[in-house]
Protein backbone atom coordinates (compact mmCIF):
# COMPACT_ATOMS: atom_id res chain seq x y z
CA UNK A 1 0.00 0.00 0.00
CA UNK A 2 1.37 3.81 -0.71
CA UNK A 3 2.25 6.29 1.51
CA UNK A 4 -0.82 8.09 3.25
CA UNK A 5 -0.29 11.15 1.37
CA UNK A 6 0.11 8.98 -2.04
CA UNK A 7 -3.23 7.68 -1.37
CA UNK A 8 -4.79 11.52 -0.46
CA UNK A 9 -3.53 12.35 -3.57
CA UNK A 10 -4.57 9.69 -5.77
CA UNK A 11 -8.32 10.39 -4.01
CA UNK A 12 -8.16 14.32 -4.79
CA UNK A 13 -7.03 13.39 -8.37
CA UNK A 14 -10.35 11.83 -8.79
CA UNK A 15 -12.39 13.76 -7.22
CA UNK A 16 -11.08 17.14 -8.89
CA UNK A 17 -13.49 16.64 -11.45
CA UNK A 18 -16.34 16.21 -9.55
CA UNK A 19 -16.01 19.13 -7.23
CA UNK A 20 -18.54 22.16 -7.93
CA UNK A 21 -17.43 25.74 -8.89
CA UNK A 22 -15.72 27.65 -5.93
CA UNK A 23 -15.20 24.85 -3.60
CA UNK A 24 -12.01 23.97 -2.11
CA UNK A 25 -11.64 20.19 -1.35
CA UNK A 26 -9.84 19.19 1.63
CA UNK A 27 -9.66 16.45 3.79
CA UNK A 28 -12.47 17.18 5.96
CA UNK A 29 -15.16 17.61 2.95
CA UNK A 30 -17.66 15.52 2.70
CA UNK A 31 -18.66 13.15 0.18
CA UNK A 32 -22.34 13.31 -0.17
CA UNK A 33 -23.33 16.59 1.30
CA UNK A 34 -20.41 18.78 0.33
CA UNK A 35 -19.53 17.22 -3.07
CA UNK A 36 -23.56 16.12 -3.88
CA UNK A 37 -21.96 12.77 -4.85
CA UNK A 38 -24.83 9.96 -5.58
CA UNK A 39 -24.48 6.38 -4.93
CA UNK A 40 -23.77 5.90 -8.75
CA UNK A 41 -20.96 8.43 -8.11
CA UNK A 42 -19.93 7.02 -5.43
CA UNK A 43 -18.93 3.81 -6.93
CA UNK A 44 -17.17 5.36 -9.94
CA UNK A 45 -14.44 6.79 -8.13
CA UNK A 46 -14.08 3.35 -5.71
CA UNK A 47 -13.68 2.03 -9.21
CA UNK A 48 -11.62 4.67 -10.51
CA UNK A 49 -9.55 4.22 -6.35
CA UNK A 50 -9.11 0.53 -7.03
CA UNK A 51 -7.69 0.75 -10.77
CA UNK A 52 -5.33 3.19 -9.66
CA UNK A 53 -4.13 1.68 -6.51
CA UNK A 54 -4.42 -1.91 -7.79
CA UNK A 55 -6.45 -2.60 -4.90
CA UNK A 56 -10.39 -4.22 -4.42
CA UNK A 57 -12.58 -2.08 -2.33
CA UNK A 58 -15.07 -3.92 -0.08
CA UNK A 59 -18.19 -1.54 -0.30
CA UNK A 60 -18.76 -2.62 3.73
CA UNK A 61 -16.50 -0.04 4.35
CA UNK A 62 -18.28 2.59 2.72
CA UNK A 63 -20.75 2.83 5.39
CA UNK A 64 -17.93 4.31 7.75
CA UNK A 65 -17.09 6.81 4.99
CA UNK A 66 -18.26 10.60 5.21
CA UNK A 67 -15.36 12.53 4.61
CA UNK A 68 -12.00 12.42 2.27
CA UNK A 69 -9.95 12.03 5.35
CA UNK A 70 -12.57 8.97 6.29
CA UNK A 71 -11.86 7.33 2.83
CA UNK A 72 -8.07 7.57 2.80
CA UNK A 73 -8.15 5.97 5.94
CA UNK A 74 -10.36 2.97 5.15
CA UNK A 75 -8.42 2.81 2.44
CA UNK A 76 -4.78 2.23 4.74
CA UNK A 77 -6.63 -0.80 6.71
CA UNK A 78 -6.93 -2.63 3.18
CA UNK A 79 -3.97 -5.23 3.57
CA UNK B 1 -36.38 17.30 13.96
CA UNK B 2 -38.95 14.47 13.41
CA UNK B 3 -38.30 10.86 12.41
CA UNK B 4 -39.45 11.57 8.69
CA UNK B 5 -37.34 14.73 8.12
CA UNK B 6 -34.16 12.39 6.68
CA UNK B 7 -36.64 11.47 3.82
CA UNK B 8 -36.86 15.27 2.90
CA UNK B 9 -34.11 14.93 -0.21
CA UNK B 10 -36.52 11.57 -1.06
CA UNK B 11 -39.52 13.74 -1.03
CA UNK B 12 -38.42 16.40 -2.83
CA UNK B 13 -37.11 14.12 -5.81
CA UNK B 14 -40.78 12.21 -5.56
CA UNK B 15 -42.61 15.43 -5.81
CA UNK B 16 -40.03 16.46 -8.94
CA UNK B 17 -41.07 13.52 -10.60
CA UNK B 18 -45.11 13.45 -9.95
CA UNK B 19 -45.11 17.07 -11.06
CA UNK B 20 -43.33 15.67 -14.82
CA UNK B 21 -44.00 12.65 -14.86
CA UNK B 22 -47.80 12.49 -13.51
CA UNK B 23 -49.46 9.04 -13.81
CA UNK B 24 -46.33 7.14 -12.76
CA UNK B 25 -46.52 6.48 -9.02
CA UNK B 26 -50.39 6.01 -9.65
CA UNK B 27 -50.35 3.12 -11.82
CA UNK B 28 -53.35 0.62 -9.84
CA UNK B 29 -54.11 -2.57 -12.01
CA UNK B 30 -57.72 -1.89 -11.74
CA UNK B 31 -59.03 -5.27 -12.75
CA UNK B 32 -56.76 -7.75 -14.40
CA UNK B 33 -58.21 -9.58 -17.29
CA UNK B 34 -55.57 -12.41 -18.21
CA UNK B 35 -52.27 -12.67 -18.41
CA UNK B 36 -51.10 -9.74 -21.15
CA UNK B 37 -54.49 -7.26 -20.21
CA UNK B 38 -55.47 -5.03 -17.10
CA UNK B 39 -57.81 -2.26 -16.81
CA UNK B 40 -55.75 0.80 -15.76
CA UNK B 41 -57.63 4.19 -15.62
CA UNK B 42 -60.78 2.21 -16.52
CA UNK B 43 -59.26 1.64 -20.27
CA UNK B 44 -58.12 -2.19 -21.00
CA UNK B 45 -54.12 -1.96 -21.53
CA UNK B 46 -52.08 -4.59 -23.03
CA UNK B 47 -49.19 -5.42 -20.23
CA UNK B 48 -45.83 -5.18 -21.32
CA UNK B 49 -43.57 -5.19 -18.55
CA UNK B 50 -45.38 -8.15 -16.27
CA UNK B 51 -42.34 -10.64 -16.07
CA UNK B 52 -44.82 -13.42 -16.99
CA UNK B 53 -42.55 -15.16 -19.61
CA UNK B 54 -44.53 -18.44 -20.02
CA UNK B 55 -47.92 -16.97 -19.55
CA UNK B 56 -48.81 -18.83 -16.45
CA UNK B 57 -50.44 -16.96 -14.20
CA UNK B 58 -54.32 -17.86 -15.89
CA UNK B 59 -52.95 -21.20 -16.51
CA UNK B 60 -56.32 -23.50 -16.09
CA UNK B 61 -54.25 -26.41 -14.35
CA UNK B 62 -52.24 -23.65 -12.19
CA UNK B 63 -55.64 -22.28 -10.94
CA UNK B 64 -57.42 -25.49 -10.68
CA UNK B 65 -54.64 -26.92 -8.34
CA UNK B 66 -54.34 -23.64 -6.35
CA UNK B 67 -58.53 -23.92 -5.58
CA UNK B 68 -58.01 -27.45 -5.16
CA UNK B 69 -54.87 -26.59 -2.60
CA UNK B 70 -56.77 -23.81 -0.47
CA UNK B 71 -60.08 -26.53 -0.46
CA UNK B 72 -58.10 -28.74 1.31
CA UNK B 73 -54.83 -27.49 3.30
CA UNK B 74 -56.61 -23.50 3.83
CA UNK B 75 -55.48 -20.45 3.19
CA UNK B 76 -51.78 -20.25 5.05
CA UNK B 77 -49.61 -22.31 6.67
CA UNK B 78 -49.44 -19.19 9.90
CA UNK B 79 -46.20 -20.60 10.41
CA UNK B 80 -42.06 -21.00 9.84
CA UNK B 81 -41.07 -23.64 7.82
CA UNK B 82 -39.58 -24.51 11.09
CA UNK B 83 -42.35 -25.13 13.44
CA UNK B 84 -45.45 -25.79 11.67
CA UNK B 85 -45.02 -24.54 8.22
CA UNK B 86 -43.62 -27.13 6.73
CA UNK B 87 -46.78 -28.62 4.78
CA UNK B 88 -45.98 -31.66 2.42
CA UNK B 89 -46.54 -29.64 -1.02
CA UNK B 90 -43.11 -27.47 0.46
CA UNK B 91 -41.47 -31.20 0.97
CA UNK B 92 -42.81 -32.48 -2.86
CA UNK B 93 -41.32 -28.73 -4.22
CA UNK B 94 -38.63 -29.35 -3.30
CA UNK B 95 -38.01 -33.05 -4.02
CA UNK B 96 -39.31 -31.81 -7.78
CA UNK B 97 -37.09 -28.84 -8.13
CA UNK B 98 -33.78 -30.92 -7.13
CA UNK B 99 -35.54 -33.68 -9.93
CA UNK B 100 -35.75 -30.83 -12.75
CA UNK B 101 -32.08 -29.33 -12.04
CA UNK B 102 -30.64 -32.46 -11.09
CA UNK B 103 -29.18 -31.67 -7.83
CA UNK B 104 -28.92 -33.30 -4.07
CA UNK B 105 -31.24 -31.10 -2.56
CA UNK B 106 -33.26 -27.95 -2.71
CA UNK B 107 -34.59 -25.44 0.17
CA UNK B 108 -38.02 -23.73 -1.01
CA UNK B 109 -37.88 -19.86 0.62
CA UNK B 110 -41.03 -17.34 1.27
CA UNK B 111 -39.83 -15.46 -1.64
CA UNK B 112 -37.23 -14.91 -4.44
CA UNK B 113 -36.02 -11.85 -2.15
CA UNK B 114 -35.90 -14.13 1.24
CA UNK B 115 -34.05 -17.01 -1.06
CA UNK B 116 -31.30 -14.18 -1.68
CA UNK B 117 -31.22 -13.09 2.17
CA UNK B 118 -30.78 -16.51 3.39
CA UNK B 119 -27.70 -17.66 0.93
CA UNK B 120 -25.84 -14.54 0.76
CA UNK B 121 -26.19 -13.49 4.81
CA UNK B 122 -25.37 -17.49 5.52
CA UNK B 123 -23.20 -19.40 3.35
CA UNK B 124 -20.48 -16.75 3.27
CA UNK B 125 -19.24 -15.14 6.88
CA UNK B 126 -17.02 -13.66 8.90
CA UNK B 127 -13.00 -13.26 7.45
CA UNK B 128 -14.71 -14.31 3.75
CA UNK B 129 -15.50 -12.88 0.60
CA UNK B 130 -18.55 -12.10 -1.63
CA UNK B 131 -16.94 -11.09 -5.21
CA UNK B 132 -20.49 -9.45 -6.78
CA UNK B 133 -21.06 -8.56 -10.41
CA UNK B 134 -22.41 -4.68 -9.74
CA UNK B 135 -25.70 -4.72 -11.80
CA UNK B 136 -26.74 -8.04 -9.57
CA UNK B 137 -30.14 -6.90 -7.64
CA UNK B 138 -30.86 -5.52 -4.86
CA UNK B 139 -31.99 -9.13 -2.88
CA UNK B 140 -28.54 -9.68 -3.17
CA UNK B 141 -26.63 -6.44 -1.78
CA UNK B 142 -29.22 -6.99 0.84
CA UNK B 143 -28.00 -10.25 1.31
CA UNK B 144 -24.44 -8.95 1.65
CA UNK B 145 -25.71 -6.20 4.07
CA UNK B 146 -27.32 -8.83 6.51
CA UNK B 147 -24.21 -11.07 6.59
CA UNK B 148 -20.66 -10.57 7.61
CA UNK B 149 -18.83 -11.44 4.60
CA UNK B 150 -16.50 -8.82 2.98
CA UNK B 151 -18.00 -7.62 -0.20
CA UNK B 152 -16.30 -6.72 -3.43
CA UNK B 153 -17.95 -5.97 -6.50
CA UNK B 154 -16.55 -6.79 -10.15
CA UNK B 155 -17.59 -4.76 -13.37
CA UNK B 156 -20.32 -5.83 -14.61
CA UNK B 157 -20.07 -9.11 -17.09
CA UNK B 158 -16.13 -8.29 -16.95
CA UNK B 159 -14.33 -11.50 -16.56
CA UNK B 160 -11.25 -10.11 -16.74
CA UNK B 161 -11.71 -7.47 -13.88
CA UNK B 162 -12.98 -10.06 -11.83
CA UNK B 163 -9.93 -12.28 -12.49
CA UNK B 164 -8.01 -9.47 -11.32
CA UNK B 165 -9.88 -9.31 -8.03
CA UNK B 166 -9.40 -13.02 -7.52
CA UNK B 167 -5.73 -12.79 -8.41
CA UNK B 168 -5.45 -9.81 -5.55
CA UNK B 169 -7.27 -12.41 -2.92
CA UNK B 170 -5.00 -15.31 -3.36
CA UNK B 171 -2.80 -14.87 -0.64
CA UNK B 172 -5.25 -14.46 1.53
CA UNK B 173 -6.45 -18.05 1.53
CA UNK B 174 -10.15 -17.78 2.51
CA UNK B 175 -13.73 -18.92 0.77
CA UNK B 176 -14.61 -16.56 -2.00
CA UNK B 177 -18.21 -16.64 -3.39
CA UNK B 178 -18.59 -15.05 -6.86
CA UNK B 179 -22.52 -14.18 -7.21
CA UNK B 180 -23.64 -13.37 -11.13
CA UNK B 181 -27.12 -13.43 -12.88
CA UNK B 182 -28.27 -15.63 -15.38
CA UNK B 183 -30.06 -12.85 -17.20
CA UNK B 184 -29.72 -8.99 -15.73
CA UNK B 185 -33.58 -7.63 -15.10
CA UNK B 186 -32.50 -4.38 -16.41
CA UNK B 187 -31.19 -4.87 -19.62
CA UNK B 188 -31.87 -8.77 -19.98
CA UNK B 189 -27.96 -9.59 -20.85
CA UNK B 190 -26.80 -12.88 -19.99
CA UNK B 191 -23.84 -13.25 -17.36
CA UNK B 192 -20.43 -14.44 -19.76
CA UNK B 193 -21.31 -17.79 -17.58
CA UNK B 194 -18.36 -20.01 -18.95
CA UNK B 195 -15.85 -17.71 -18.35
CA UNK B 196 -16.52 -17.24 -14.99
CA UNK B 197 -16.89 -21.17 -14.27
CA UNK B 198 -13.41 -21.18 -16.00
CA UNK B 199 -12.15 -18.53 -13.36
CA UNK B 200 -13.91 -20.26 -10.55
CA UNK B 201 -12.25 -23.66 -11.29
CA UNK B 202 -8.95 -21.89 -11.73
CA UNK B 203 -8.63 -20.09 -8.33
CA UNK B 204 -10.91 -22.94 -5.95
CA UNK B 205 -13.70 -20.36 -5.96
CA UNK B 206 -17.77 -21.12 -5.31
CA UNK B 207 -20.21 -19.59 -7.60
CA UNK B 208 -23.66 -18.94 -7.01
CA UNK B 209 -26.24 -18.07 -10.07
CA UNK B 210 -29.42 -16.43 -9.62
CA UNK B 211 -31.66 -17.65 -12.65
CA UNK B 212 -34.59 -15.12 -11.91
CA UNK B 213 -34.98 -14.02 -14.76
CA UNK B 214 -33.39 -17.19 -16.68
CA UNK B 215 -35.19 -20.11 -15.00
CA UNK B 216 -38.13 -21.29 -17.75
CA UNK B 217 -36.51 -18.89 -20.41
CA UNK B 218 -32.83 -20.19 -21.29
CA UNK B 219 -31.32 -23.90 -21.83
CA UNK B 220 -32.94 -26.95 -23.52
CA UNK B 221 -35.14 -27.53 -20.36
CA UNK B 222 -35.50 -23.90 -18.96
CA UNK B 223 -32.71 -24.92 -16.16
CA UNK B 224 -31.59 -21.39 -17.06
CA UNK B 225 -27.92 -20.21 -18.18
CA UNK B 226 -25.44 -22.22 -16.49
CA UNK B 227 -27.98 -25.23 -18.70
CA UNK B 228 -27.28 -23.15 -21.70
CA UNK B 229 -23.95 -22.43 -21.13
CA UNK B 230 -23.13 -25.98 -20.40
CA UNK B 231 -21.17 -25.12 -16.99
CA UNK B 232 -24.19 -26.86 -14.65
CA UNK B 233 -21.39 -28.75 -12.67
CA UNK B 234 -19.57 -25.26 -12.21
CA UNK B 235 -22.37 -23.97 -10.63
CA UNK B 236 -22.62 -24.46 -6.36
CA UNK B 237 -25.64 -22.88 -5.82
CA UNK B 238 -28.39 -21.93 -8.10
CA UNK B 239 -30.99 -19.59 -6.56
CA UNK B 240 -34.64 -18.79 -8.94
CA UNK B 241 -37.94 -17.61 -8.41
CA UNK B 242 -41.32 -18.62 -8.61
CA UNK B 243 -42.51 -15.49 -9.45
CA UNK B 244 -41.58 -14.76 -13.06
CA UNK B 245 -41.50 -18.10 -15.28
CA UNK B 246 -43.59 -19.79 -12.51
CA UNK B 247 -46.37 -17.55 -12.24
CA UNK B 248 -46.74 -17.17 -8.44
CA UNK B 249 -44.42 -16.07 -6.01
CA UNK B 250 -41.90 -17.55 -4.11
CA UNK B 251 -38.31 -18.97 -3.92
CA UNK B 252 -35.45 -21.46 -3.93
CA UNK B 253 -31.61 -22.43 -3.79
CA UNK B 254 -30.51 -25.91 -5.02
CA UNK B 255 -26.99 -27.41 -4.43
CA UNK B 256 -25.16 -30.68 -5.16
CA UNK B 257 -23.93 -29.28 -1.30
CA UNK B 258 -25.19 -31.34 0.80
CA UNK B 259 -24.82 -29.40 3.27
CA UNK B 260 -26.91 -26.83 1.76
CA UNK B 261 -29.88 -28.19 4.46
CA UNK B 262 -27.95 -26.65 7.13
CA UNK B 263 -29.10 -23.06 6.30
CA UNK B 264 -32.37 -23.73 6.98
CA UNK B 265 -31.06 -24.03 10.53
CA UNK B 266 -28.33 -21.16 10.05
CA UNK B 267 -30.94 -19.15 8.37
CA UNK B 268 -32.65 -15.89 10.34
CA UNK B 269 -34.46 -15.35 7.09
CA UNK B 270 -35.92 -18.64 6.45
CA UNK B 271 -36.53 -19.45 10.09
CA UNK B 272 -38.14 -16.57 11.13
CA UNK B 273 -41.15 -15.74 8.41
CA UNK B 274 -44.18 -17.79 7.38
CA UNK B 275 -43.70 -20.13 4.40
CA UNK B 276 -45.56 -20.28 1.64
CA UNK B 277 -49.61 -20.93 0.93
CA UNK B 278 -50.66 -23.85 -0.15
CA UNK B 279 -52.15 -22.58 -3.29
CA UNK B 280 -48.94 -21.07 -4.08
CA UNK B 281 -47.52 -24.41 -3.41
CA UNK B 282 -49.85 -26.00 -5.89
CA UNK B 283 -49.40 -23.35 -8.41
CA UNK B 284 -46.06 -23.56 -9.02
CA UNK B 285 -45.71 -27.88 -8.76
CA UNK B 286 -48.25 -27.40 -11.83
CA UNK B 287 -46.87 -24.54 -13.11
CA UNK B 288 -43.00 -26.79 -12.91
CA UNK B 289 -44.59 -29.26 -14.68
CA UNK B 290 -45.83 -27.56 -17.74
CA UNK B 291 -42.43 -25.37 -18.00
CA UNK B 292 -41.06 -28.93 -18.47
CA UNK B 293 -43.75 -31.01 -20.48
CA UNK B 294 -44.16 -27.92 -22.95
CA UNK B 295 -41.10 -26.22 -24.46
CA UNK B 296 -43.05 -24.75 -27.00
CA UNK B 297 -44.26 -22.03 -24.75
CA UNK B 298 -40.44 -21.33 -24.37
CA UNK B 299 -39.75 -21.22 -28.22
CA UNK B 300 -43.36 -18.89 -28.36
CA UNK B 301 -41.71 -16.84 -26.07
CA UNK B 302 -38.10 -16.35 -27.88
CA UNK B 303 -40.21 -16.02 -31.08
CA UNK B 304 -41.74 -12.61 -29.51
CA UNK B 305 -38.78 -11.37 -28.19
CA UNK B 306 -37.04 -11.80 -30.74
CA UNK B 307 -39.75 -10.16 -33.10
CA UNK B 308 -40.04 -7.10 -30.67
CA UNK B 309 -36.42 -6.49 -30.31
CA UNK B 310 -35.33 -6.46 -34.11
CA UNK B 311 -38.25 -4.23 -34.74
CA UNK B 312 -37.40 -1.75 -31.93
CA UNK B 313 -33.67 -2.22 -33.02
CA UNK B 314 -34.89 -1.36 -36.49
CA UNK B 315 -36.66 1.94 -35.21
CA UNK B 316 -33.13 3.05 -33.83
CA UNK B 317 -34.17 3.03 -30.31
CA UNK B 318 -31.75 2.46 -27.65
CA UNK B 319 -32.21 -1.51 -26.79
CA UNK B 320 -30.21 -3.53 -24.17
CA UNK B 321 -26.73 -5.48 -25.89
CA UNK B 322 -28.35 -8.95 -26.86
CA UNK B 323 -32.25 -10.25 -27.42
CA UNK B 324 -33.63 -11.19 -24.28
CA UNK B 325 -36.88 -11.52 -23.21
CA UNK B 326 -36.57 -8.45 -21.62
CA UNK B 327 -36.09 -5.78 -23.47
CA UNK B 328 -35.10 -2.24 -22.03
CA UNK B 329 -34.90 1.28 -24.14
CA UNK B 330 -32.59 3.58 -22.36
CA UNK B 331 -32.67 6.74 -22.15
CA UNK B 332 -30.98 10.07 -21.14
CA UNK B 333 -33.28 10.88 -17.90
CA UNK B 334 -36.60 10.49 -16.77
CA UNK B 335 -38.67 13.04 -18.75
CA UNK B 336 -37.51 12.05 -21.98
CA UNK B 337 -38.40 8.58 -20.66
CA UNK B 338 -42.12 9.37 -19.21
CA UNK B 339 -42.97 11.10 -22.13
CA UNK B 340 -42.62 7.83 -24.35
CA UNK B 341 -43.68 5.66 -21.03
CA UNK B 342 -47.26 8.17 -21.33
CA UNK B 343 -47.59 7.78 -25.13
CA UNK B 344 -47.32 4.12 -25.01
CA UNK B 345 -49.92 4.19 -22.08
CA UNK B 346 -52.20 6.03 -24.30
CA UNK B 347 -51.85 3.92 -26.96
CA UNK B 348 -53.21 1.12 -24.02
CA UNK B 349 -49.92 -0.78 -24.03
CA UNK B 350 -47.92 -0.84 -20.29
CA UNK B 351 -44.50 -1.17 -19.79
CA UNK B 352 -41.96 -0.94 -16.78
CA UNK B 353 -40.36 2.77 -16.52
CA UNK B 354 -37.10 2.21 -14.34
CA UNK B 355 -35.49 5.62 -12.85
CA UNK B 356 -31.91 5.88 -11.26
CA UNK B 357 -30.61 4.58 -8.95
CA UNK B 358 -32.37 1.00 -10.49
CA UNK B 359 -30.86 1.93 -13.54
CA UNK B 360 -26.93 0.48 -14.54
CA UNK B 361 -25.79 3.91 -15.99
CA UNK B 362 -27.91 6.24 -14.43
CA UNK B 363 -30.11 6.90 -17.03
CA UNK B 364 -34.00 6.08 -17.41
CA UNK B 365 -35.36 2.88 -18.55
CA UNK B 366 -38.29 1.77 -20.43
CA UNK B 367 -38.75 -2.41 -19.62
CA UNK B 368 -40.67 -4.60 -21.47
CA UNK B 369 -41.00 -8.08 -20.77
CA UNK B 370 -42.41 -10.54 -23.42
CA UNK B 371 -44.57 -13.34 -22.31
CA UNK B 372 -45.28 -16.57 -23.93
CA UNK B 373 -49.31 -15.66 -23.90
CA UNK B 374 -48.35 -12.62 -26.31
CA UNK B 375 -50.30 -13.11 -29.57
CA UNK B 376 -48.47 -11.69 -32.25
CA UNK B 377 -51.02 -9.49 -33.07
CA UNK B 378 -50.35 -8.05 -29.36
CA UNK B 379 -46.47 -8.24 -30.11
CA UNK B 380 -47.15 -6.13 -33.10
CA UNK B 381 -49.31 -3.84 -31.63
CA UNK B 382 -46.34 -3.26 -28.84
CA UNK B 383 -43.75 -2.42 -31.46
CA UNK B 384 -46.54 0.09 -33.20
CA UNK B 385 -46.82 1.96 -30.32
CA UNK B 386 -43.43 2.44 -30.14
CA UNK B 387 -43.46 3.27 -34.21
CA UNK B 388 -45.68 6.40 -33.23
CA UNK B 389 -43.67 7.98 -30.76
CA UNK B 390 -40.37 7.84 -32.89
Amino acid sequence: MQANEEVLQQILDILKPLVPDGLEITPETALVTDLGLDSLKVMKIVESLEDSLDISIPINILSDVRTVKDLELQIQKIN
Amino acid sequence: MGIFDKFQQLAEAREAIEKNCGDFFNIVMEDVISGTEAVVNGRTVLLAGSNNYLGLTFNAECIRAACQAVQKEGTGTTGSRMANGTFSGHVALEQELSDFFNRLNTIVFSTGYIANLAMLSTVVGSGEVILLDADCHASIYDGCRLGDAEVIRFRHNDANDLEKRLRRLTKRNTNVLIVVEGLYSMLGDRAPLADIATLKNKYGAYLLVDEAHSLGVLGQNGRGLAEETGVENSVDFVVGTFSKSLGAIGGFCTSNHPELNLVRYASRSYVFTASSSPSIIASTRTALQIMRSQPELRRRLWDNANLLYQRLKDLDFRVGPEASPIIAVRYKDAEEAFAIWDGLLERSVYVNMVLPPATPDGGALLRCSLSAAHTREQVDKIGDAFAALR
